[in-house]
């Protein structure tokens, strides 16, 4: 193991899969010779050539549709959106014609494409470029959506949704992409399945379901706690679709007592799937409501106090530990 | 494979009219409510799919939007599997999960049947892509209607195809409505065809009701992109005889003008031209129309007597390769029934 960064391990899970197999190529901005705007394409078209890391013009539906084509007769197109606030310029290829082909052709074209790219609130972006884009995509059958929090779960997630044979999206944390963690050396294969999630800390007073830019937050808020002998399981969900319902299940039975913290809105967001999940399945377990914690129900909002009002953050968390554990 | 030139004009002629007698059977078939959801007919336009079929070879792409049966038709899917997609069978060219705007083949290349205006575009875009990818000497054939080059997607895959310089003939089939709006009241552009010149694609206007123009000129522009892959764009002067689709009276024109267009009709014009030249005789003709005829019933009768799709596959063509347990909200679903595969912490569960 050696420590390096979100954005190193995605490099190096793109590079590693460009090189395994020759039908996948990386297509998006400025990924070719501006070397990424995230600048995790550092490098590639260097090592692999105009050919199979391309450059587009800013085409949103384009490209993503010209991706899903390519899919159609057996290539494993990676595209990238610069963030998946641009992805909404793209609904259609993403949401109608990438997990729909599968049915719709009764099983004749399946799609491996993986759509990838920052998503979440990052810092003073406004309202039009800090969209949590994962319950849009979860909700629609055909698709299948990953979170990465940490550059070992960025690398073994991406590299599993290359070799998928479906539409994966792997939602990159923006504001995570310098962070650093430990990962495998590079000549050890780092396979991370889809519908896995990690406890990431174990506890037996509270479990915090979490994922993405939101793990390092209940992290925090975890340590905090243990100095109020408050005991939290921190629960990394990785994939929201499909969800590791037993990791969900299994930590609610040891617990008993739940906060979900999201960084998507609150109305038909993550958290109300895991929560309806949680209560239909295992209601007797509980010895408290389920309270989430996730973005304020506004467009966000420039302006920096007011930025942090509308997120989650370590108070609002804290608050709805206590509450669920009555303490 | 021969050289297209010489690929039996009979044989085009006996296409064009079993797709004329298949769609309006459908359109009987739809009346008598054998048929669901959408149903857009080709009835007027065979011309264009059936010629552009014919000057390409079997291995080539063929995408197309939501009036989408001739050229399926026109690629080999047999009429029995298409006829069973539109009644919804299992045994239709999408199993009965596509319908009459999603046929698909892959067997013959044909990538559908899309029904969202233009979005398909950007997919033909990147069926080329694959064949420049992968150094083939393939050519994407991409149609759509006159109503789709007003959409977004449709200028960035023409940007995208010129960029890229990729093997693609954009086929526009201009039958002059977009649904019942007319291209004059939807177009800024005189010709439609100007927009290829906005993307330095090479652009043409051709006889849509000519089976042969329009089969010699998308031979020679394969011809060329074979060579050196480059898109070109032909927008193909047609007219469809029906309304839109089958609930449109299509009461926006004249009986006059339909009656004008009905004048050129390119089976008839087809006919015409094989008879002065002494290939065809009426009674060889008069054959080939009762053999569309019964091919289309015996589809018809075959539709009839396929099988439903099965309740319990409804989950199976979700996901390649299985993998992801569906959300089923279902009242009546047994609660804890994944809970209880797995090992249980707590003895109460």
């Amino acid at each position: 193991m050696r420590e390096i960064t979100y954005r190193q391990a995605l490099n190096e899970a793109l590079a590693e899969e460009l090189e395994r197999d020759p039908n996948v190529f990386l297509m998006g901005e400025e990924v070719a010779e501006y070397q990424g705007a995230y600048k995790v394409s550092h490098g590639l078209l260097q090592r692999f050539g105009p050919r199979r890391i391309i450059d587009t013009p800013i085409s949103e539906n384009g490209f993503a549709g010209l991706g899903v084509g390519a899919a159609m007769v057996g290539l494993r197109p990676i595209i990238e959106f610069m963030t998946f606030s641009f992805s909404l310029v793209a609904f259609d290829q993403v949401v109608n014609n990438a997990p729909n082909m599968f049915t719709m052709s009764g099983g004749q074209f399946n799609i491996p494409i993986t759509f990838r790219g920052p998503n979440g609130p990052a810092h003073q972006l406004g309202a039009t470029h800090s969209h949590a884009t994962e319950n849009f995509y979860a909700s629609v059958p055909g698709l299948k959506v990953c979170t990465p929090a940490t550059p070992r779960d960025a690398k073994g997630l991406l590299k599993t949704a290359v070799r998928d044979d479906n539409p994966v999206l792997v939602l990159e944390a923006e504001l995570l992409y310098s962070s650093k963690g430990m990962v495998e050396p590079p000549d050890e294969e780092l396979l991370i399945p889809l519908g896995k999630a990690e406890v990431k800390r174990e506890g037996s007073d509270v479990s915090i379901f979490c994922y993405a830019q939101t793990v390092p937050l209940a992290l925090k808020v975890a340590a905090q706690l243990e100095e109020e002998d408050i005991s939290a399981e921190i629960v990394d969900l990785r994939s929201i679709k499909p969800l590791d319902e037993k990791a969900i299940f299994d930590s609610v039975a040891k617990t008993h007592r739940v906060v979900i913290v999201e960084q998507d809105h609150p109305f038909c967001g993550v958290g109300a799937e895991v929560c309806y999940r949680i209560q239909k399945n295992i209601f007797d377990a509980l010895d408290a409501p389920i309270i989430r914690v996730s973005q304020e129900d506004v467009p966000m909002p420039y302006n920096e106090r007011l930025e942090k009002a509308v997120l989650p953050n370590a108070e609002k968390l804290v608050a709805a530990v206590k509450q669920v554990c009555y303490a | 494979m021969q050289p297209v030139e010489q690929r039996d004009e009979v044989e085009m002629l006996s296409l064009m009219l079993l797709i004329r007698r298949f769609e309006e059977r459908a359109s009987q078939q739809y009346q008598a409510q054998k048929i669901g959801g959408f149903c857009h007919l080709y009835i007027g336009q065979e011309a264009v799919v059936t010629g552009a079929v014919a000057a390409v070879r079997d291995d080539d792409y063929i995408i197309t939007a939501y009036r989408d049966h001739a050229h399926a038709l026109a690629r080999g899917t047999s009429a029995n599997a298409c006829m069973a997609e539109l009644f919804g069978k299992e045994t239709g060219c999408s199993r009965g999960l596509g319908g009459s705007m999603h046929f698909f083949d892959k067997q013959h290349h044909m990538y559908g049947g899309h029904a969202i205006v233009a979005a398909h575009i950007p997919l033909a875009v990147g069926l080329a892509f694959a064949i420049k990818y992968r150094g083939e000497d393939r050519v994407t054939l991409c149609f759509f209607g006159d109503g789709a080059i007003n959409q977004g997607a449709f200028h960035e895959a023409l940007n995208l195809a010129a960029l890229y310089k990729l093997p693609i003939v954009f086929i526009c089939e201009n039958n002059l409505f977009a649904m019942g709006t007319s291209v004059k009241r939807s177009t800024s552009l005189r010709q439609i065809v100007d927009r290829a010149e906005g993307y330095d694609i090479p652009g043409e206007i051709v006889d849509g009701m000519n089976f042969r123009e329009v089969r010699d000129k998308v031979a020679e522009i394969v011809d060329s992109i074979r060579k050196e892959p480059h898109p070109a764009f032909l927008e193909m002067r047609t007219y469809r005889y029906r309304g839109h689709s089958m609930s449109d009276p299509a009461s926006y024109r004249t009986k006059q003008e339909l009656e004008k267009y009905r004048l050129d009709d390119p089976i008839t014009r087809l006919r015409a031209q094989l008879t002065r030249e002494g290939k065809l005789t009426n009674e060889q003709f008069d054959l080939l129309d009762r053999r569309a005829k019964e091919t289309v019933l015996a589809a018809v009768k075959f539709a009839e007597n396929s099988p439903q799709p099965p309740l319990d596959t409804l989950y199976d063509y979700t996901y390649a390769n299985g993998s992801v347990e569906p959300a089923r909200h279902r009242p009546g679903e047994p609660a804890r029934a994944q809970f209880e595969q797995g090992p249980s912490p707590n003895k109460n569960l």
